[in-house]
């Protein structure tokens, strides 16, 4: 399947795909409309430190143990392999946030579970690609 | 090939996946005890709460069962005879197997107490049976007292708490959650739900019902509407017992989810296994654990090689908006050292034994705290990553470059 | 603290409606410009600093930003500019010679856009090159005078050492130091990837870009930075660096600071040392020396490697063509005085030099006047901008042209001219890793491969057009051109006609 990989040597910890992908998530079609004023709350997120920069979002592992840990069911791994969260089920009891090997759950301020579904709601390429200037994140088949 | 599974939670359409993962063919069946799909059983509170609706509450499509050609048995097993390798219902049906696995997963545990027959509307509160005839039994004036505040009780307490007039949990032990949290935390804990309406009466139990009446141990008097009665599970297992299977406090499983009898597997709930942040077998019953656990029995029995070789007990809970989370062994009671982080409004404790983190328990801000969860499971060498900054912030960057670019770059 | 004098030249406009506060422009600027102030939630700016990049425009994603040139002004004045008055107070507060970079700013005559081509029509067909083989194929270096051949047929005459280019452009020299890793690295496989060939300047060539040999031109300057004789024998050609069309007549510096571990290796000198490159080659004072440096180089290697002498394009470019083609030079590169560098005195780059279509015209008719303009290929180089340029070119005498402005503004570069201050936001010209990053070389070489496949088909287009299949058979053409607007002096050192006529 398709994943969003991430090659740090050219992550200019710009942030952008934080902004994109927030955007992408809002269901708007204008960003200022969407983020003005807006303490954001991306489904990806850069990590830095001095001249380390890099973005981590869901890996949709083979195997997810977020969903191992899911008390609702609302996590799942679709035919496709995107780890999706269907939020008329999640109770935000955070268990996936407690598996995550990477960090990768997050939730807003309303305890809403969020994480990268890879665009699929969104329709198309994960806004976090579509916008990394400097391909840095890429959208893909693995190499492995 | 027959297999046969006694019980229908989590574990037991877990280890469904995991035999027809490996065999198509085989005939499966299913005896249990409650008419529903096999359900989520943490979401009994969740359904109380509102946040979980009754038809959205199920492990597995509708039609799993169907596609998965098993037959379901309504009925409870009350022996096994290991030999002929059959077991038997309590309606008198015998079932023959060529595999077992048992997720029979536990059962509320009440003591006797005295008078507790007058007590009209009494409760425990495990199954969503419990939770519908809780529903039935308030009103939005009920005043309800829950015995126990363990996280059974405690997660009573937050189901209720918007639809009845009042809450009351007492527990003989000096704190909340006691079985998980220190003094200190348990404070918090308890200082949180107080400040959401939630009443305690701790070092104090009820000696004793009088209709709508509890006589406390303290002499005071609580009068209730609704009980319920939180006060531990005993894991189901006395058929196996019976056969001569191997038991502690739990059904004994290696990590292949094998008991001591052949032919027989079992998980979930009424298991104890090796936990190797503990160094020893104990009970973990946890759902993670029952999923993970009931797959691998599955692959197993049907012949392929699986093993659960990093069983750790892993849990989150939060009460409106205040969330905690532990895994693995967070005591320092077997020699291990314990790292304590505060931050604003969290605490953080991370226990350090032979240079690997074997357990740790946040309360608060539990971010990204599966980052820590991973090494425990994984038993990762501390020296291999900046630790220190580790438990400041959970990321990956304490990590060597080579671990971030293989978990980032390649297919986990 | 002194009064300063210098009005900040750009201004930095924000819509603040639109700016969501993400702090992309704050950290994208390497030279400070922009800074959020978490009391009040604001982004202010600090325009004294901005070079305008365009980078923070670029890269704002609700497009807030505009960089506008300031509008505060010094009272007009003909004769005393504004940036001539600012140029003074610059000077009065360093003391020291101004330094800019990229090619010549100012309003001299470009004769490529005073140059236009013909077309047929009627009498004779033009061509269609997606349905007529088209060939932009060339060979540079010397082409014998006459072929023998075999009592068979075959080619009896050895054919001098060619380079050979898919068409007929190159990336010309830009050294490592002067620009970054990853654009050196964009430029080798781009030109690897088209079948040209680029150049490593004077800087040496990085130990990672040896693979793309057979598309390098590898350089000898006047500093002979990281010469040996791997080097030499790893391109496809080598070039001798006589003089460089943005300054000519006066060396290199490579200050220091930019010389880190990685450019000290490449350049075989010591880290953290300037990298002088002297204004003549001490060891060549006249075509003779010349020629012995050719010759060295080319015993070196066997004579397996044309030989390419660079020169600006000066006063006496024809003379001196001449007696390169005398030297056993392979092939002239011309750099006109619109080429750019990474750093020049600005006097110098602003009035040395001459255009490159005059030192063209002048030097292709005085080697076919002489009769040796079979001796030489010619390239040319200095602010070819487009594919008619090209063509341009190619009619008024060239085998091929040498672009690096154009090249770096596909990789980015939008000609702030501030390459000598290091601190390319582009990550073009500059050495820290930081800003080096931010020129992904996968993207550059992308870019790269694409504008000259854009613009070999519209070579091939106006190729055909003009009823020409090869570019051999457009090279010196010049009845396909007409001037405009160009003196009798100028049509005639062009060697074209006035259009009309």
């Amino acid at each position: 399947m398709k994943r969003v990989y991430v090659h740090d040597e050219w992550c200019l910890g710009c942030h952008l795909c934080e902004y994109n992908c927030a955007f992408a998530n809002s269901g708007l079609s204008d960003m200022v409309k969407a983020l003005k004023n807006q303490k954001i709350v991306p489904r990806i997120h850069v990590e830095e430190s001095g001249k380390i920069h890099y973005a981590v979002s869901c890996r949709h592992c083979e195997d997810p143990v977020c969903i191992k840990g899911c008390i609702s069911g609302a996590l799942t791994k679709g035919a496709d392999g995107v780890v999706t969260i269907d939020h008329d089920k999640c109770v935000g009891c955070l268990s996936c946030m407690l598996l995550c090997p990477y960090g990768s759950i997050t939730t807003d301020e309303n305890e809403t579970v969020l994480k990268c579904e890879l665009c699929t709601k969104n329709g198309g390429t994960p806004a976090c690609v579509e916008g990394c200037p400097n391909k840095a994140i890429v959208f893909e088949e693995a190499e492995a | 090939m027959k297999y046969v599974i006694i019980g229908n939670g989590p574990a037991a359409v877990s280890c469904i996946d995991g035999i027809r993962s490996v065999d198509t063919d085989g005939s499966i069946t299913v005896i249990s005890k409650e008419a529903h799909p096999a359900y989520f059983r943490p979401l009994i509170s969740y359904y109380l709460e509102g946040k979980s609706k009754a038809d959205n509450i199920f492990c597995r499509d509708k039609d799993f069962y169907q596609k998965n050609r098993v037959e379901t048995v309504l009925g409870e097993a009350v022996a096994i005879d290991k030999d002929s390798r059959i077991v038997a219902l309590s309606s008198g049906e015998n079932i023959s197997y060529d595999r077992l696995c048992i997720c029979t997963g536990s059962s509320p545990f009440v003591p006797p107490m005295k008078g507790l027959d007058t007590v009209e509307k009494r409760f425990t509160f495990l199954t969503i049976d419990d939770s519908f005839a809780i529903e039935q039994a308030i009103t939005p004036d009920s005043r309800v007292l829950i015995i126990g505040a363990g996280l059974i009780g405690l997660k009573c307490a937050e189901g209720l708490r918007d639809r009845v007039g009042q809450v009351t949990v007492c527990d003989l032990a000096p704190r909340v959650l006691s079985s998980i949290l220190d003094d200190e935390c348990a404070a918090i804990v308890q200082k949180h739900l107080e400040d959401c309406g939630i009443r305690f009466s701790l070092a104090n139990t009820a000696d004793s019902f009088d209709g709508g009446t509890a006589h406390m141990k303290d002499g005071s008097t609580i009068d209730f509407d609704v009980l319920v009665l939180a006060l531990g599970v005993r894991p189901n297992i006395s058929f196996f017992k019976d056969a001569g299977g191997e038991c502690g406090r739990a059904i004994v499983v290696d990590n292949a989810m094998k008991t001591s009898l052949e032919n027989i597997y079992a998980a979930g709930d009424c298991v104890e296994q090796y936990d190797i942040s503990f160094g020893d077998r104990r009970i973990m019953a946890l759902l993670p654990n029952a999923n993970i656990g009931g797959r691998i029995a599955g692959v197993n029995m049907a012949g392929g090689e699986l093993l659960f070789d990093n069983a750790v007990p892993m849990n989150s809970i939060g009460f409106w908006g205040l969330h905690m989370m532990t895994a693995g062994t967070y005591s320092a009671d077997g020699g291990a050292r314990m790292i304590e982080e505060k931050g604003e409004n969290t605490v953080k404790r991370f226990f350090v034994k032979d240079n690997r983190l074997i357990g740790f328990m946040i309360i608060g801000d539990v971010r990204s705290a599966g980052i820590y969860t991973n090494l425990v499971r994984s038993q990762t060498d501390l020296s291999e990553l900046d630790f220190d900054s580790l438990i400041k912030s959970p990321n990956l960057l304490p990590f060597s470059e080579n671990y971030r670019r293989k978990k980032l770059r390649g297919v986990v | 603290m002194p009064i300063n004098y210098i009005l900040p030249e750009f201004e930095v406009e924000r819509n603040d409606y639109r700016c969501i506060r993400c702090r992309v422009c704050e950290r994208q600027c390497a030279n400070g410009v922009h800074r959020y102030e978490p009391d009040g939630d604001v982004m202010l700016s600090d325009e004294t600093k901005c070079v305008d990049c365009q980078r923070c425009v670029c890269l704002c994603p609700t497009h807030a930003l505009k960089i506008k040139k300031n509008e505060a002004a010094l009272r007009t004045n003909a004769n005393w500019k504004q940036n001539t008055i600012l140029e003074i107070y610059k000077q009065a507060n360093t003391g020291g010679v101004l330094l800019s970079s990229m090619g010549n700013p100012d309003p001299f005559p470009v004769y490529w856009d005073k140059i236009l081509i013909n077309a047929s029509q009627v009498t004779n067909p033009s061509i269609d090159p997606l349905r007529e083989p088209m060939e932009t194929r060339v060979f540079l270096g010397k082409k014998p005078h006459e072929i023998e051949r075999k009592a068979n047929g075959e080619i009896n005459t050895e054919l001098p050492p060619q380079i050979e280019l898919e068409l007929p452009v190159m990336f010309s020299a830009m050294s490592y130091g002067s620009i970054s890793y990853n654009a050196h690295k964009s430029l080798a496989t781009a030109a690897e990837a088209l079948g040209i060939c680029y150049n490593t300047g004077e800087g040496g060539l990085h130990e990672d870009f040896y693979r793309y040999g057979k598309n390098t031109i590898v350089q000898v300057a006047s500093g002979r930075f990281g010469v040996y004789k791997d080097y030499l024998e790893a391109g496809a050609a080598i070039e001798i660096k006589m003089g460089q069309g943005a300054k000519p007549g006066i060396g290199g510096h490579l200050p220091g600071t930019k010389v880190g571990a990685d450019v000290s290796k490449t350049r075989m000198i010591p880290e953290g040392s300037d990298a002088i490159s002297p204004a003549p080659h001490h060891d060549i004072y006249s075509i003779e020396d010349l020629r012995q440096l050719v010759f060295s180089l080319k015993e070196a290697t066997e004579y397996k490697k044309p030989v390419i002498v660079k020169v600006a394009a000066v006063h006496n470019i024809a003379a001196i063509a001449s007696g390169i083609a005398r030297s056993g030079a392979d092939i002239i590169a011309i750099d006109g005085f619109r080429g750019g560098t990474g750093a020049a005195p600005t006097r110098i780059r602003d009035n040395v030099g001459i255009p490159i279509e005059l030192a063209l015209a002048a030097v292709d008719k005085r080697l076919r006047d002489e009769g040796i303009r079979q001796n030489v290929s010619l390239v040319v180089g200095g602010s070819v901008r487009s594919a008619s340029d090209v063509v341009k070119a190619i009619a008024l005498g060239a085998d091929a042209c040498y672009i690096a402005t154009s090249a770096l503004l596909a990789l980015g570069c939008h000609l702030c001219r501030t390459c000598q201050s290091g601190k390319c936001n582009w990550g073009i010209a500059t050495q820290d890793p930081e800003l080096v990053k931010r020129l992904n070389p996968e993207t550059g070489k992308e870019r790269l491969v694409n504008l000259l496949t854009a613009w070999k088909h519209e070579i091939k287009e106006m190729m055909g057009l003009m009823g020409i299949n090869s570019i051999e058979a457009l090279r010196g053409n010049r009845l396909m051109l007409r001037g405009v607007g160009l003196n009798e002096k100028e049509l005639e050192i062009l060697g074209i006609s006035h259009a009309g006529e």
